[in-house]
């Protein structure tokens, strides 16, 4: 277990005690690893659930937010919140009933019904997870009379993953932004971007203060070289240690994701990120119809709401399907590469294995799974 | 069956107080009123549009709330700078400021926690918080461990004065044995919530101007500093409108120590500036931003640059014993120390630890008209809560407020 990652992991102390208590199923005595990668098992949840039961009370309680759903929310609504939210708990009651007392379909309210009421993914059996996305896309095709996919694929045995980008290569273009903002359903009116590619001087090293990351010219600008920076799914995040409820954390296959539904918006974890990796729904995310992009994962691309978290997932609707990120696909210049850190015959490796590869900030001990390097 | 009917009583008379008072009592409270009702018609749009209304981006995500939480907790934590000569050390002339510094605390308390929910992007959700129904992540996160003790700790300061006055509203001696053990804990608890607080920003590696190991005690400093200069200032206020009579000698005692607090806090602040400035490193860049402004971003400069000078003048007149025992200089020393705080602890503090960002971008930030009016309108809670809370006691501790009383008119 342990020299499965010796060729990245910097030995820190308590990294290294996370690592152990938080390890993959296969040496654990509960023998999904023998039933095959094909079995969607989640050990990660069990032990979870084993590990951190004293915390949780009834998961499945529930889960209010209205917002998924678009529920217009006026001022007198507002009001209403605000004195039950004030009244602790309340806020779940007086969003449902006015839920209820919505002339549509009965079937929308008892859907909404049951995600007010629902628990932390996290936490969730494969059997609920199933449930909730069926009633997220049973719901949007009540509310646009159009289908979308919803997965709730967990991560997969022995895949750990990791990303590199060639400075060398990268010419700014930037396709891997909007790519990445078409395939992630971001909120256009913001224009939220989870990649920013920075423009910096050359012979002014990795100079990043006076790089410049909302360029709107010709590239490649003369005299310039690009670097692109994104979450870097930390193999140590802090971003997940802050969150007072565990609306964030990281999988098992490295990817460090979060339940927008159970995020409460406070923003710890923005504060905590060193590498700008974390994006905030200042307001409600607005993505043209036509422009969804209805291949979603629950932890993925789904629509969000505003007041909740959202960053970069490494496209989990796609890398869990075994496909690359859309900003790897979309990069002209093949700076970007992606895949499996366990698989030793991955490109990924062999980039590590040959290439002089750095990461930006190892001093603060977080372990990107990020590596920079040079033709 | 007693028990209950004394509080009953007592809800009734306190009632009965807080409704009844002179002309410029009641316009305060409607001005109290009327701003609380602007802060809800402000924070009823944040509601509707999402926290967008607000100056905060993603390059600096927390702003005025939660600085005004920060400084709050150390008002909060002041109180415990007279719970304890009073109760523990018998020192008797403290009686009467303790309950005001309590009923402060509490108030200071429940700005802290609107000022939190009033940052949240999903107030309605908060319940994900509650221990047993959501989910809890303790003790990792800070912000948890935040949680317990404000909570704690407004348990505790509700619960001495109120016994304290519930016993004295019946005519009797308060029980040394029940609320000493109490004081006690909350001696250790206030400190508790000001070093847990700052260790929701000093545990972050990723924002170099907080993680720092000078962080928390400097802000038991300036709370100790802050806290009991905003207590003088509301018992002198007390003093000049009610009959309750509070001796020039327990403001003196509390001057004492916001003037060794206040001292304490600026050798603090010189030994934070001797590391920014004498040898700056790149994590240097937020204290060069909030004291010079980088490359020509300088929003922060007037606002540092009044505390400052305020810091340093209220420090030096308060040292001078003289100067201190003037009620019209200590009021004005008190009254620009807290402000200058306010601006360090709060402002000061929360905004350069997001400038420059992660890679060095500067955004910076300015609060919108709406968060404003929100962060007037907690504090209009603020100052109503405690009228409220203050005003009973004073009824209470000048015995206009009796249960035997009210039966035999009756
Ligand atoms: S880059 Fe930031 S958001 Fe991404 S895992 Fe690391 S700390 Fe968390
Ligand atoms: S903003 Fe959401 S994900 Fe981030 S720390 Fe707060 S609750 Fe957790």
């Amino acid at each position: 277990m342990s020299n499965r990652k010796k060729w990245f992991s910097l030995d820190l102390g308590p990294h290294n005690k996370k690592k152990s208590s938080g390890n993959c199923g296969c040496s654990n005595p509960q023998g999904s690893c023998d039933s095959g990668p094909e079995k969607e098992e989640l050990n990660a949840e069990e032990f979870y659930e084993a590990a951190i039961n004293a915390s949780i009370g009834d998961e499945r309680r529930k889960d209010g937010f209205d917002q998924v759903f678009d529920v217009q929310m006026d001022r007198r609504d507002a009001f209403k919140k605000l004195t039950a939210s004030l009244l602790i708990g309340a806020g779940a009651i007086s969003s449902c009933t006015s839920v209820i007392q919505d002339p549509d379909s009965k079937e929308k309210a008892q859907i909404d019904w049951e995600e007010q009421f629902k628990g932390n993914y996290k936490l969730m059996t494969d059997e609920e997870k199933k449930q909730t996305v069926d009633r997220l896309m049973r719901s949007y095709e009540l509310r646009t009379g159009k289908n979308i996919s919803m997965s709730s694929k967990n991560a997969e045995e022995d895949v750990l993953f990791g990303y590199a980008f060639n400075i060398s290569k990268c010419q700014g273009y930037m396709d891997c932004v909007s790519a990445c903002v078409e395939e992630n359903n971001q909120d256009r009116k913001s224009q939220m971007q989870y990649i920013r590619i920075h423009e910096m001087k050359d012979g002014k090293g990795f100079n990043f203060n006076e790089a410049d990351d909302n360029y709107y010219h010709e590239v490649p600008a003369e005299g310039h070289f690009y670097m692109g920076t994104q979450c870097f799914h930390c193999d140590n995040p802090p971003c997940v240690d802050v969150c007072p409820v565990q609306a964030t954390w990281k999988e098992e296959d490295g990817l460090v994701v979060i339940d927008y539904d159970w995020c409460v918006g406070c923003r710890y974890c923005m504060a905590a990120c060193p590498y700008d990796g974390r994006r905030f729904n200042w307001s409600k995310p607005e993505v043209p119809e036509n422009e969804i992009n209805k291949n979603q994962h629950y932890l993925g691309n789904r629509m969000r709401k505003k007041g909740v978290m959202e960053k970069c997932t490494f496209c989990v609707q796609r890398s869990r399907k075994g496909k690359n990120p859309a900003c790897v696909e979309a990069c002209p210049t093949g700076a970007r590469i992606f895949g499996n850190l366990l698989d030793p015959n991955s490109t990924i490796r062999w980039v590590l294995e040959n290439k002089k590869v750095f990461r930006l900030k190892e001093d603060l001990g977080t372990e990107p799974k990020f590596w920079y390097f040079m033709d | 069956m007693r028990q209950l009917k004394v509080i009953r009583s007592l809800v009734i008379d306190s009632l009965d107080t807080i409704t009844k008072g002179s002309k410029k009592y009641h316009l305060w409270m409607g001005f109290l009123t009327l701003v609380m009702l602007i802060g809800m018609y402000c924070y009823s749009i944040q509601l509707d549009e999402g926290l967008s209304v607000t100056g905060m981006t993603d390059r600096v995500s927390w702003g005025l709330y939660i600085s005004n939480f920060t400084f709050l907790v150390g008002v909060a934590a002041a109180a415990v700078m007279l719970v304890m000569p009073t109760y523990v050390l018998k020192d008797i002339d403290f009686k009467q400021a303790v309950l005001i510094g309590e009923g402060l605390a509490v108030a200071a308390l429940i700005m802290c926690l609107a000022f939190v929910v009033a940052d949240m992007g999903g107030p309605s959700v908060l319940w994900h918080m509650i221990p047993g129904i959501g989910v809890f992540n303790f003790p990792n996160s800070m912000l948890t461990w935040d949680v317990i003790v404000l909570n704690g700790y407004l348990f505790i300061n509700i619960s001495i004065p109120f016994y304290i006055l519930y016993r004295h509203y019946q005519n009797k001696e308060a029980k040394k044995r029940i609320y000493v053990p109490g004081a006690v804990l909350s001696v250790f608890w206030a400190v508790g919530i000001h070093l847990v607080t700052a260790f929701l920003y000093q545990g972050l590696q990723a924002r170099p101007f907080w993680n720092n190991a000078l962080l928390g005690p400097r802000f038991l400093a300036s709370a100790f500093a802050a806290g009991p200069a905003l207590i003088i200032l509301v018992l002198a206020i007390i003093r000049s409108f009610t009959a309750f009579k509070i001796p020039d000698k327990t403001i003196g005692k509390i001057a004492m120590i916001v003037t060794v607090a206040a001292q304490i806090n600026l050798i603090m602040l010189v030994s934070e500036l001797f590391k920014e400035f004498y040898a700056p490193t790149h994590h240097s860049e937020s204290a060069y931003y909030l004291f010079f402004g980088l490359h020509g971003k300088n929003a922060l400069l007037p606002w540092i640059w009044t505390a400052i000078p305020l810091n340093v003048l209220a420090t030096v007149m308060l040292t001078f014993g003289k100067l201190r025992k003037n009620p019209k200089i200590l009021y004005f020393c008190c009254f620009i120390l807290f402000v200058a705080i306010w601006i360090e602890k709060g402002f000061g503090l929360i905004v350069p630890g997001f400038i420059p960002g992660p890679y060095g971008k500067i955004a910076e930030y300015l609060p919108t008209g709406i968060e404003v009016g929100v962060t007037l309108g907690i504090w209009a809670l603020g100052a109503f809560v405690f009228t409220i809370l203050a005003k009973t006691a004073i009824g209470i501790e000048l015995g206009e407020l009796r249960f035997k009383l009210k039966q035999t008119e009756s």
